[in-house]
């Protein structure tokens, strides 16, 4: 195998990946069907050779894109996935007290809580990386959550030479980032290498186009003429327009997102 | 194939709290047209809103709490490049609070640089972070002295602080790259040099960055392999790790320690690649099939034959200590080593380090935040190099109630390689049954047969005690015979050296010889320092349950004062090496079966208790 950037980070996601599969009892991984997540899954198949071992939950808001349901539909048959599909609770059960767009991004909080609950599952696999976003960036690779799905991130257990928290009480979680090294541009490239598919709505149309795939109403599309991989590699290469530009809840206030990770958004 | 990534460096920027280590990073991040659209916007509102002046710290500083305190809680990793490659910068906090985030973000780093206060100088966190970059085994890095707008840019204050401590990282055995005087916070020296610092020429930030080098891989180190797990998805059977040094190749024969079983490599396997590969090298995450079904688990090192790791349940680690609750003798914590985990105990603490002046002392604990070097004892058996030959199986944290309370590099010094200990070299063996029994034996000598083991430092009394206890039950009608220096090493190990590898090859022998002495029906009374206690655990195993440990005690002090063949006075001076007590370790016995305290009996006491043993012990 030829040994090159994309390789390395590859090898460490799968190291990761297979840390968590022999250490956590109950694992699963979330699928947004992103183009990030889709990497996730293609790494966990890659570490388990052609297999994802444990179930994929996607956290359904019912206010997803078409495009994103068909591709759901279509890929979990043909990967062979264990698909755990959950609806996000109402908007009216979530905190009142957030901004419109972190409110409507919290229900995806709220299912995923609900989910963990249900089913008991102690590790969760999510496909967050530090580029996007300056709390992301402070994250560790095993992420441990309270009780009540809280993110301690004032305190964090320290975490080097590739020993990660793998055991903790009973009753807490732990999320395992196996991207969080990786960068937006990396994922292209690693999405065109791998030949791994996506939703069409990351290419441009009409001079628009999706970096970032959330819920409907508070994902905005950015200008773009990017039609194909290459082109968006190209873009990213040269854009000062950060990632998540097109999210609406980052930018409502400045301690919206913290508010948010702190009670366990991803 | 080419894909466009490059690798980025990792670089982290570590000192003392508030020395301006994330208002470099963003400036720096700034001055190179790094940073995203609205940035520098988003930053002056933030400082705005808590009536603070522009801080470039929030670039990085992106907590709520750390922005209301201004200052960095947990380390944070941010892109960025310069005409030569993409680099990741690791801010890490400098307060010492927060020292476990400031080693999870250094650990990664391949280069380092440590910002200094022009102002205030050298601090306590400045050399601490200095101490662990070299225990990390981070071997690049560069001073940036900061805030040179407070000291009205002076060469003079520059000088004074960079001279300090040039002379504390030199101890250390550091040496920068360079020493650059800039103002983080106006932006003079880093990406240009600064009209406001004409006396100095060298080179920039960016510059100091680009010329340092990335670590090289370690392929041509020997080969080695953590298992992570193996898996059973299909009808393959798949050992899935990680290379972490050396390379590998298909037909390959492999061992894995500690179970030292020995296979040879069938497949590498991979799931969606053009073909299956032949070889896999150091930093692939791989999965290999094997020539036989051999049961072989998580943790253990797959090597060559040759150059394969070393094996031991103890072992000297140079340790940083995190935990709330300090680091104490006798306590025991889970050890994780690559992927192995293991219960060890803290046996001796040997020196714990004021990473001030960096002088060492004895002591009974390590505080939180404290260096030192202390020896564990595993439950049982580990793979693992020392820290210099392969860092990546040479390095481990410790876990206590679910927390990682530290991390260490081992160091093998005077500690021998216990892998013979379980490996069998001729399996073509069959014991022989003999026509004469055991019982005959005893009923014929009117005692039975054993081991006598003696153990104890040089100059404790072993070999006197040994000879006079020999006489006396020869006197009594004993068969008894003395096994030591002096017959062993004339003519059944005269092969052998001091080496620590040959001391322990000296006593397995000693051991088995024993076991025959006393399988015979005799009492074999042996007289070595014999200082390590899974050599003497061995020799247990080779005689069964007529051995008896016999512990010749005399402190350290007193051994060396009676010293009857001025052994230690020449140990002290540097010339005898490993010497046991001075230069090399004893391990006491856990459980002997006898004490013989010979510093607080007389000769003939110590005696009497060893006679008065053996007839209640031995008599048939
Ligand atoms: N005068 C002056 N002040 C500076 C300079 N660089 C940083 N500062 C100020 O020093 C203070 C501390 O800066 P930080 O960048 O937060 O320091 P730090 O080293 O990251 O601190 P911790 O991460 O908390 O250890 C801030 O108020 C900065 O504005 C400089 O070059 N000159
Ligand atoms: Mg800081």
């Amino acid at each position: 195998m030829s040994w090159n950037y994309l390789a390395e980070l590859e090898a460490e996601s799968v190291y990761v990946l297979r840390e968590a599969f022999a250490k956590l009892d109950r694992l699963a991984v979330l699928w947004s069907l992103g183009k990030d997540s889709n990497v996730v899954l293609w790494l966990c198949r890659k570490a388990f050779f052609g297999h994802v071992p444990f179930p994929v939950i996607h956290i359904d808001t019912g206010k997803k894109f078409p495009e994103m349901y068909a591709f759901r539909e279509h890929y979990a048959r043909a990967w062979g996935l264990e698909l755990i599909v959950e609806m996000a609770p109402p908007e009216e059960e979530v905190d009142p007290t957030l901004p419109p767009a972190a409110r409507s991004a919290a229900r995806k909080t709220l299912g995923l809580q609900r989910a963990l609950e249900k089913h008991g599952f102690e590790g969760l696999i999510l496909g967050i990386r530090r580029d996007e976003q300056a709390l992301r960036a402070k994250e560790r690779y095993f992420s441990p959550r309270t009780a009540d799905n809280r993110w301690n991130m004032k305190d964090q257990p320290p975490e080097f030479w590739n020993q990660y928290m793998t055991d903790f009480p009973p009753g807490t979680h732990v999320r395992v980032h196996p991207l969080l090294h990786w960068t937006e541009v990396d994922i292209w490239r690693y999405t065109k290498r791998e030949n791994i598919p996506v939703i069409d709505l990351y290419f441009a149309r009409d001079g628009k186009r999706y970096r970032s795939l959330g819920d409907r109403d508070i994902t905005f599309p950015v200008e773009s003429n990017a039609r194909t991989i290459d082109e968006i590699i190209a873009e990213l290469e040269t854009t000062h327009i950060p990632e998540r530009a097109g999210r609406a809840m980052d930018h409502e206030s400045e301690d919206a997102f913290e508010r948010l990770r702190a009670t366990g958004y991803m | 194939m080419s894909d466009g990534a490059i690798r980025p460096l990792p670089i982290v920027v570590v000192g003392h709290v508030d020395h301006g280590k994330s208002t470099l990073v963003g400036r720096l991040l700034h001055e190179t047209g790094s940073l995203p659209e609205g940035q520098v916007e988003a930053v002056r509102e933030s400082s705005r809103r808590r009536g603070m002046p522009f801080e470039w710290a929030f670039v990085l500083d992106a907590l709520q709490a750390e922005r209301d305190q201004g200052i960095t809680i947990d380390t944070t990793q941010i892109r960025f490049r310069t005409a030569r490659r993409p680099y990741v910068i690791i801010d890490a906090p400098g307060h010492k609070e927060f020292l476990k985030n400031m080693v999870t973000g250094a650990a990664r780093a391949e280069a380092a640089l440590l910002v200094i206060d022009a102002a205030e100088g050298v601090q306590e966190q400045s050399r601490r972070h200095g101490y662990l970059l070299r225990l990390l085994g981070i071997p690049q890095i560069a001073v940036v002295v900061n805030k040179m707008d407070l000291v009205d840019w002076s060469a003079g204050r520059f000088g004074q602080v960079a001279e300090g401590f040039r002379a504390y990282l030199a101890e250390l055995g550091l040496t920068p790259l360079a020493f650059v005087p800039v103002s983080a916070r106006e932006g003079d020296n880093l990406a240009a040099h600064s009209p406001r610092m004409p006396w100095y020429q060298g080179p920039t930030v960016v510059q100091v960055l680009d010329s340092f080098e990335a670590a090289p891989r370690p392929v041509d180190r020997p080969l080695r392999m953590v298992v992570q797990d193996v898996y059973k998805f299909d009808q393959r059977r798949i050992v899935a790790g990680r290379i972490e040094s050396g390379r590998l190749r298909v037909g390959d024969e492999i061992i894995f320690s500690p179970s030292n079983k020995v296979v040879r490599v069938r497949s590498i396997e991979a799931w969606n690649v053009p073909e299956p590969p032949e070889e896999a090298v150091a930093g692939e995450s791989i999965g290999i099939t094997l020539s036989e079904p051999i049961f072989v688990e998580r943790g253990e090192i797959v090597s060559h034959l040759e150059r394969a790791p070393m094996e031991t349940t103890v072992f000297r680690g140079r340790i940083f200590w995190l935990g709330e609750r300090p680091l104490e003798v006798g306590n025991t914590y889970t050890l994780k080593l690559g992927t192995s985990e293991a219960r060890v105990r803290v046996e001796a603490i040997e020196r714990v380090i004021d990473t001030d002046d960096l002088s060492g002392r004895p002591a009974d604990h390590i505080a939180r935040h404290g260096a030192g070097e202390v020896i564990l004892r595993a439950d049982r058996l580990l793979a693992l190099d020392p820290f210099d030959a392969n860092p990546a199986t040479g390095r481990f944290v410790l876990i206590e109630d679910y927390l990682p309370v530290g991390g260490g590099i081992v160091s093998m010094e005077g500690y021998p390689d216990q892998r013979q200990l379980v490996t069998r070299r001729a399996t073509n063996i069959h014991a022989v049954g003999h026509a004469v029994t055991r019982e005959a034996r005893i009923a014929r000598n009117g005692h039975r047969g054993g081991v006598l083991w003696f153990t104890g430092l040089s100059g404790a009394g072993k070999s006197t005690l040994a000879l006079a206890l020999e006489r006396e039950l020869f006197r009594k009608g004993y068969q008894v015979y003395v096994l030591d220096g002096d017959n062993i090493r004339s003519g059944l190990n005269a092969d052998l050296g001091f080496s620590p590898e040959d001391r322990a090859e000296n006593i397995r022998r000693v051991g088995e010889v024993a076991a025959l002495f006393a399988d015979a029906g005799m009492i074999a009374i042996s007289a070595f320092i014999s200082p390590y206690r899974a050599d003497r655990e061995r020799a247990r195993r080779a005689a069964g349950d007529g051995f008896h440990e016999i512990y010749i005690h005399a402190p350290l002090e007193v051994c060396e004062q009676r010293d009857p063949k001025g052994l230690y006075k020449k140990a002290r001076a540097g010339e005898i090496p490993d010497f046991t007590g001075i230069s090399s370790p004893y391990e006491p016995p856990e459980n002997p079966e006898l004490v013989v305290p010979t510093h607080e009996l007389s000769f003939e006491e110590s005696l009497a208790l060893l006679v008065d043993y053996v007839e209640r012990h031995f008599r048939a």
